[in-house]
């Protein structure tokens, strides 16, 4: 309950950030949000040497694009996800998936960039952005750079950023019009870790046909995975049970399962394959409502 | 900017503007309980589990257990003591009394304070929402039920749908 002791500074801008980050040494951290990192120090799984705050920073600006992409900062808070119309419209699964995340203490301070930095295999918001083919902005020792989300995640807490280097901004492609999405997290109780993760974006033709599809498992193994490439024995044809659990099941059968204490991995991989299924039905069904012109309810 | 374990701050701690020196790893929640004065704050895990330790800081729900000390400096802090005008029992807390709502009283708090913050921003939430919303704030005497019949009560009386005393 007594995090280590450390030494601590707020900053005022990404670039002080960076340069406290040079300074004070790759034992020091940066802390947004706080709400995964504060819990482990408090149970000594981090240790840090210093935290560097740049949660005070107040920029949480959530901006529509010309090209229908959501150009997010790096510290837009859960609950800004949760309640904005223009996410709802543009990119529901990020409002499905934020509802699920912790409770509202933990939504209320927890950021985006801080959930991709911190590398949790089991978070909902990598899942969903892979799917969505989003990119990140970072501020780094050598200067600017964007990586795609899917190359972030290593495996469990670890991503491919470099030392010192920051998430900046969080750039995810819309849904078209053509588009519809399906987020689905599996857990023993709300709020707490998923056992599993699927987000689907499926695309149809008018007559119900699927023309492209993306799918992505995540909480299974080390790293949410872009499981796409498996998914394409879908196009042209409809998107109904036979299809769909067919495509999942092959999917499951080859999927990386890591042992939980939530559920033993047999469990997860019959849980994968209904959950992908699942989704990929929600997500055609969302392409349908999104065409006929019906209110989506996210 | 240099980092540093000590730091000086100022919290305002329910309407009190008071300074303090901490430590950098000092959890609001520990600062709350023993230089704050505020031992109505409570412990329950300590690493962000529980809801127990719930505080409204600068208006909203946070586990003082999971935000520094030092991360307060020049905020507002309400603890459920902030809701009780001189010592007088407000309408939320009256419903949980005549509910059942309380019984070994631990997590009483937090449920004040979430409850407090959701209805302000969701007035007409109806239970499954307000379900949601005290979610995380374990309780382990209850079962939820009279904490919820309490805040539906709570909710329809702050509505005007029927007539306080």
């Amino acid at each position: 309950m007594y995090a280590s002791a450390f030494d601590y500074v707020r900053v005022s801008s990404w670039a002080e950030a960076v340069a406290q980050l040079q300074e004070l040494g790759d034992e020091a951290h940066v802390i947004a949000g706080g709400q995964s990192l504060v819990p482990m120090m408090m149970l000594h799984y981090a240790v840090p040497s210093a935290l560097i705050d740049i949660g005070g920073v107040d920029e949480r600006t959530i901006e529509l694009a010309d090209d229908g992409s959501l150009v997010l900062s790096a510290l837009v808070r859960h609950v800004d996800l949760q309640h904005s119309d223009v996410v709802a419209r543009h990119t529901p699964m990020l409002t499905q998936a934020v509802r699920q995340i912790g409770n509202v203490r933990v939504r209320q301070r927890g950021t985006i960039g801080g959930s991709l930095a911190h590398g949790e295999s089991a978070a909902e918001l990598p899942c969903v952005l892979i799917a969505h083919g989003a990119d990140v902005q970072t501020l780094g020792p050598d200067g600017e750079r964007t990586i795609a989300v899917d190359d972030l995640p290593v495996m469990q807490l670890m991503t491919t950023l470099g030392e010192g280097e920051l998430i900046t901004q969080v750039r995810v492609p819309g849904l078209t019009a053509r588009q519809g999405s399906c987020f689905i997290e599996m857990a023993r109780r709300p709020g707490d870790f998923a056992m599993v993760n699927a987000a689907a974006i499926v695309s149809t033709d008018d007559g119900g046909m699927c023309t492209a599809v993306r799918l992505v498992l995540g909480a299974v193994g080390r790293r949410p995975v872009d499981v796409s490439e498996a998914a394409q024995p879908l196009l042209g044809h409809a998107i109904d049970e036979e299809s769909t659990e067919a495509v999942a099941a092959a999917i499951a059968a080859d999927a990386e399962v890591t042992p939980s204490s939530h559920a033993g991995v047999e469990y997860r991989r019959e849980m994968a394959a209904v959950q992908l299924a699942r989704a990929l039905r929600g997500a055609a069904a969302d392409a349908a409502r999104r065409r006929s012109g019906t209110e989506v309810v996210v | 900017m240099t980092a540093t374990r000590g730091h000086f701050i100022s919290v305002t701690i329910n309407g009190r503007p008071t300074d303090f020196g901490v430590s950098a790893n000092l959890s609001l929640l520990e600062l709350l309980r023993n230089d704050g004065g505020c031992p109505e704050v409570k412990l329950g895990c300590g690493e962000g589990v529980c809801g127990t330790c719930t505080v409204l800081l600068d208006g909203e729900p946070v586990n003082a257990c999971l935000v520094f000390a030092v991360q307060a400096d020049g905020c507002d802090v309400t603890t459920v003591r902030g809701l009780a005008a001189d010592g007088e029992l407000n309408d939320l807390q009256d419903m949980f009394i005549e509910h059942a709502g309380s019984q070994c009283g631990f997590c009483t708090p937090g449920m004040l304070l979430t409850v407090t913050w959701y209805l302000e921003r969701h007035p007409d939430a109806d239970r499954e929402e307000l379900r949601r919303a005290i979610a995380g704030n374990l309780c382990r005497c209850t079962g939820y039920t009279k904490i919820l019949d309490a805040v539906e009560a709570y909710r329809d009386l702050r509505r005007g749908d029927v007539d306080g005393d």
